[in-house]
């Protein structure tokens, strides 16, 4: 990707003004951090509440008659089971049941879904959804919409104050409050919270109005990180890979029972005999002793020195006061209490695996 | 009299007595963000310039600091092994990394002073 290739958000010039530093993210030149910094940005939002520009993610309407054909297809999902306004978190899966992207999708209607992609996967995702769809009565159609994260203790109440009442939305479902709005109670810090997608005059509109509230705070993409890994969530592009099925993620939770037995999604077969014979790896948490964070892509190793797995996500809890990270390890060696070593430049880190996530999740389930 | 001298990879450089206590810039500092860990170096490693001395590690990522001259490292400073954000707060001051017995003086006439430092950064 060159400079000249790098998208911008329509909000950059807020950022700026906001004295953000920026840096490049899945081809996007994005806010990393603002002149508070990362720790107590990260703080801020498991305090009070932080708003994050996440335009960079796409939103889809997928619609038509043959829409949920098209979602159970692409997704190990029953998108016809779906309570209107209710959201599932799934994925794009290929033959092999390797994940092409992680997504949420939201039934808005009897044939009307949104779908929540990664900004990396954006492209892609498209691609294949309307590849499939022509082979259902469904249309795929990209929205063009700032998309803005709210996220902590005191989102709710900041909305409400900026004139968005959100009572009656529980986690993980959606709702279109006005006209050309995606509104849902979810998000990436493991933190109450909401996403809402909305036309840029009306973003800007809504930001200067929630700003007024000295509880919420601009907060970067560092941040952004930092908490969802705190919060056991995955990335995709290191947690999650066209290589990495569900089941090895320790994403099974995602696929109802009877999908798993009975769906037609692409990549059931190969998900079915993985299943079967059992993955060989599994994603952990994994506790760095001490201070010294251990990072993506560092080997793992057992007490004997043979290889177990490797680093997919690490960096520093600012709420947990400790590195934290996640990883793959060979399924033997999944237990949590299991002792293994990082090398981090030659040295050996002692890790632990340990159960996810690292900081409780504090939802609004009801 | 100490003399002060500036690299263009953001490392200051306070020299004494044949010694040079180095530190990372406030310009630097602020580059990396509220740093959590630092490597600290062994006492009595010999230093090419532009060997790895130190690798600091801000929330996000791991940043190495080179020698920025030849030597022998005669201290670290092991107050940041407790509290690393000193190198935020005090990034020329009690943030300082490492000391080192320089082994070729000549090698600081080709480093930057205050001035020109300041320029480097615009």
């Amino acid at each position: 990707m060159t400079g000249e290739d790098t998208k911008h958000l329509p909000l950059e010039d807020l950022h700026g003004a906001a004295g953000a530093r920026f840096g490049a993210f899945a081809g996007w030149s994005m806010p990393l951090t603002y002149p508070p910094g990362v720790m107590k940005e990260h703080l801020h939002t498991r305090e009070h509440a932080g708003l994050f520009d996440i335009s960079h993610m796409k939103l889809f309407e997928v619609g038509g008659p043959g829409a949920a054909a098209l979602l159970d297809r692409a997704c190990p999902l029953d998108a016809g089971a779906l309570e209107i306004s209710q959201s599932k978190y799934t994925f794009l899966l290929n033959e092999a049941a390797g994940i092409i992207d992680d997504l949420i999708v939201t039934r808005l209607g009897d044939n009307r879904f949104m779908v929540v992609a990664n900004a990396g996967n954006a492209a892609e995702d498209e691609k294949h959804l309307r590849a499939l769809a022509a082979d259902f009565d469904a249309r795929v159609e990209p929205l063009d919409r700032v998309f803005l994260a709210i996220q902590g203790p005191d989102a709710w109440a900041a909305l409400s104050r900026a004139g968005i009442e959100t009572g009656s939305l529980l986690f993980m479902h959606g709702v279109e409050p006005r006209p050309n709005w995606f509104m849902s109670r979810s998000g990436y810090t493991g933190e109450d919270g909401f996403e809402i997608g909305l036309p840029e005059a009306d973003a800007r509109d809504l930001i200067a109005k929630l700003l007024q509230d000295e509880r919420v705070q601009w907060i970067g993409l560092a941040a952004r990180d930092s908490l969802r890994l705190e919060a056991g969530l995955c990335l995709h592009g290191q947690d999650l890979t066209p290589e990495i099925d569900p089941a090895s993620a320790g994403l099974m939770w995602a696929i109802p029972k009877e999908v798993r037995a009975s769906g037609h999604f692409i990549g059931a077969d190969a998900l079915r005999s993985i299943l079967e014979r059992g993955p060989s790896q599994k994603r952990v948490g994994l506790k760095p002793d001490g201070r010294q964070p251990v990072r993506a892509g560092a080997a793992l190793v057992d007490a004997d020195g043979n290889p177990a797995g490797h680093v997919a996500s690490g960096g520093f809890g600012p709420s947990t006061g400790h590195p934290v990270a996640m990883g793959y390890v060979n399924t033997a060696l999944a237990k949590p209490g299991t002792r293994l070593f990082a090398d981090v430049r030659g040295t050996k880190i002692p890790v632990d695996v340990t159960s996810l996530p690292f900081t409780p999740h504090r939802y609004r389930k009801g | 009299m100490a003399n002060t001298y500036f690299t263009e990879d953001h490392e200051w450089l306070r020299v004494e007595g044949g010694v040079a206590t180095v530190g990372i810039t406030d310009y630097a500092q602020e580059q990396l963000g509220d740093l959590v860990f630092v490597e600290l170096p062994e006492i009595g490693r010999k230093l090419a310039k532009g060997d790895t001395a130190v690798v600091v590690e801000s929330v996000k990522a791991a940043s190495d600091v080179y020698a920025p001259v030849d030597g022998e490292i005669t201290e670290a400073n092991t107050s940041l092994s407790s509290d690393p954000s000193l190198v935020n707060s005090a990034a020329t001051g009690d943030g300082w990394l490492w000391k080192m017995k320089l082994s070729n003086e000549s090698q600081l006439a080709s480093l930057m002073d205050e001035a020109a430092y300041k320029a480097h950064i615009g």
